[in-house]
């Protein structure tokens, strides 16, 4: 080291990242992944802040130099909801003060969970440049897009707040199991950006079938529609997921508690999700940077 | 007390976007040699082969090597950016690794929030990154520019800013990919200092680069690689002498062919 300058002072001491013991190889076995995923899990939970960071600058980002904000968002989804709910109560002979209501909370979580699905797909394809250029938990980028699109969905509130108050609809104290059903959505929606994310990544014609599938489940579930419409044929609901995680959430703020069965369907499919983005997760954490 | 260990590391990239039977993939395969199968059957690309090494405290070591010869992965990998697909890869001590440029740097957001999301990316606490924001201001003599949009700097304020950010960080365990040296990073006396100032406080330097007079200026141990694997691995002079020689040769060649 002679041909270095000398010893240089500098004024505060400089920081030094937290230390690392890495240890990887190839061949594991699956408990072994597993152990690795768990960790990974775990890691994440120490980038709690830059998930934050990055999921605020990404909303931020998308919105600087505009003079409303995200609340463009707020106001796209409420004049979305005034239009559906006058074009729709007459379609549907559906009474306006207990229809808009259904509509506005509806429409708000159809956008959260449509935009997610979306994204959940580009989990890992957008994150790239961070991949390929430092090691990082990957349940992080999972986590930036959820964090994300929550803050979304807190804007689009506002729209469901704006109707109840009008319609006079009050929620009951039943309105509180909406509170472990969101919790319920969260897991829910991290599972699907590591599911959607690997299988996309490695996949690149998936995301054009993942918003078919998503358009058609648009039509075919009680978004718009009341489930009470199918008479008949509503037996066949519980089997779509997407009536019944809606429902679990949807039912408790509008004062009609969902019952065992839909609840039984939500957790079900839910086990179902997380049981898939697991296996899969461990299987291919470490082979993702290769397929970016 | 770092190291840096590498045992019989193997990378290989999937090729999945052809068929293993293509009559192109058969004569690039028949023209690199570095096109294989692997368990499954599929076309992977060797990246690195049978990779081994070991680095202590004070070991300062670069990576020579055409372009191509798998530098770059050999970083990554050594970051653990890239699992191992055969071999082990372990590490200890706090790990930089300079491999990207642009890392860091969103030119949408303002000096400081860039530089907070670098120190959130290298995993500092909020002491660290007031600290890492204080030294990185005073570096880059930015003043009230660290509160606009690094769009709207000069590139001058730029290159300032990326760099002072990149030095800012002091690990036990440096890697450095040459784009890092290239160019007008060493423009000034204050950067030249700086970066040898990160470079020596460093137990561990792996340095990735063409250029052979840092080489032999920083280094005290060369790994030489061709084609994924390591051709020569031992001192500064014997490996860079060898190297030279080879280069040389072959540009010989190349002329007596051209004549």
């Amino acid at each position: 080291m002679s041909a270095l300058a000398p010893e240089h002072a500098l004024a505060p001491a400089p920081p030094t990242p937290p230390p690392v013991v890495l240890d990887l190889r190839s061949g594991l076995g699956f408990a072994a992944r597993q152990r690795s995923a768990v960790q990974d899990f775990a890691e994440a939970l120490r980038y709690r802040r830059l998930v934050w960071t990055l999921g605020s600058l990404d909303i931020r980002l998308r919105y600087r130099g505009s003079a409303l904000g995200p609340f463009w968002l707020t106001l796209s989804t409420a004049i979305m909801v005034a239009a559906l709910g006058l074009i729709y109560s007459r379609l549907l002979h559906e009474d306006l003060h207990s229809y808009l209501p259904y509509l506005a909370l509806s429409m708000v979580l159809w956008n959260f969970v449509n935009t997610l699905v979306a994204e959940a797909c580009l989990t890992f394809t957008q994150a790239e440049m961070l991949v390929r250029s430092l090691r990082m938990p990957f349940a992080v980028h999972a986590a930036r897009v959820v964090v994300r699109n929550v803050l979304v969905l807190g804007h689009n509130v506002l729209v469901i707040v704006l109707v109840l108050a009008i319609f006079r609809v009050v929620p009951g104290p039943g309105a509180l199991l909406a509170i472990p059903a969101f919790g319920l959505w969260l897991v829910d929606a991290f599972a699907l950006c590591l599911l959607l994310g690997a299988f996309c990544a490695r996949f690149r014609d998936i995301p054009p079938i993942v918003a078919s599938v998503m358009q058609i489940a648009f039509f075919v579930s009680p978004i718009i529609w009341r489930p009470g419409l199918l008479h008949h044929a509503a037996w066949i609901l519980p089997f779509n997921p997407f009536y019944t995680l809606f429902e679990i959430l949807r039912g408790p703020v509008l004062g009609n508690l969902p019952g065992r069965l839909v609840w039984a369907s939500a957790l079900g499919y839910s086990a179902v999700l997380l049981a898939a983005a697991w296996l899969l997760f461990v299987r291919v954490r470490g082979r993702i940077a290769f397929w970016l | 007390m770092a190291t840096v260990q590498a045992e019989e590391l193997a990378i290989e990239f999937p090729l999945y976007h052809a068929s293993a039977r293509s009559l192109k993939k058969t004569v690039l395969a028949a023209a690199s040699g570095r096109l294989g199968q692997d368990t499954q059957h599929r076309v992977v690309v060797q990246a690195l082969r049978d990779i081994s090494f070991r680095l202590e405290s004070g070991d300062r070591m670069a990576l020579i090597g055409q372009n191509g010869a798998g530098k770059t992965t050999l970083l990554r990998a050594l970051a653990g950016v890239y699992e191992p697909t055969r071999g082990r890869v372990r590490i200890r001590g706090t790990v930089n690794a300079l491999l990207d440029p642009s890392l860091g740097m969103n030119p949408e957001l303002t000096g400081r929030e860039n530089v907070m999301l670098r120190g959130l990316y290298a995993g500092l606490d909020a002491r660290g990154i007031a600290r890492l924001e204080e030294d990185v201001r005073s570096f880059a003599g930015l003043g009230d520019f660290m509160e606009l949009p690094v769009r709207i700097y000069s590139s001058g304020m730029s290159v300032r800013l990326a760099f002072a950010l990149a030095t800012a960080i002091r690990p036990e365990v440096l890697m450095m990919d040459e784009w890092f040296l290239a160019g007008d990073a060493a423009f000034l006396e204050r950067a030249r200092v700086r970066l040898e100032d990160m470079v020596r406080g460093a137990e561990i330097l792996i340095l990735s680069t063409h250029m052979m007079p840092i080489v032999e200026a920083w280094c005290t141990r060369v790994i030489w690689m061709e084609q994924g694997r390591v051709r020569a691995d031992g001192p500064t002079a014997d490996v860079l002498g060898a190297y030279l020689a080879a280069d040389h040769a072959a540009a010989a060649a190349q002329q007596a062919n051209a004549a």
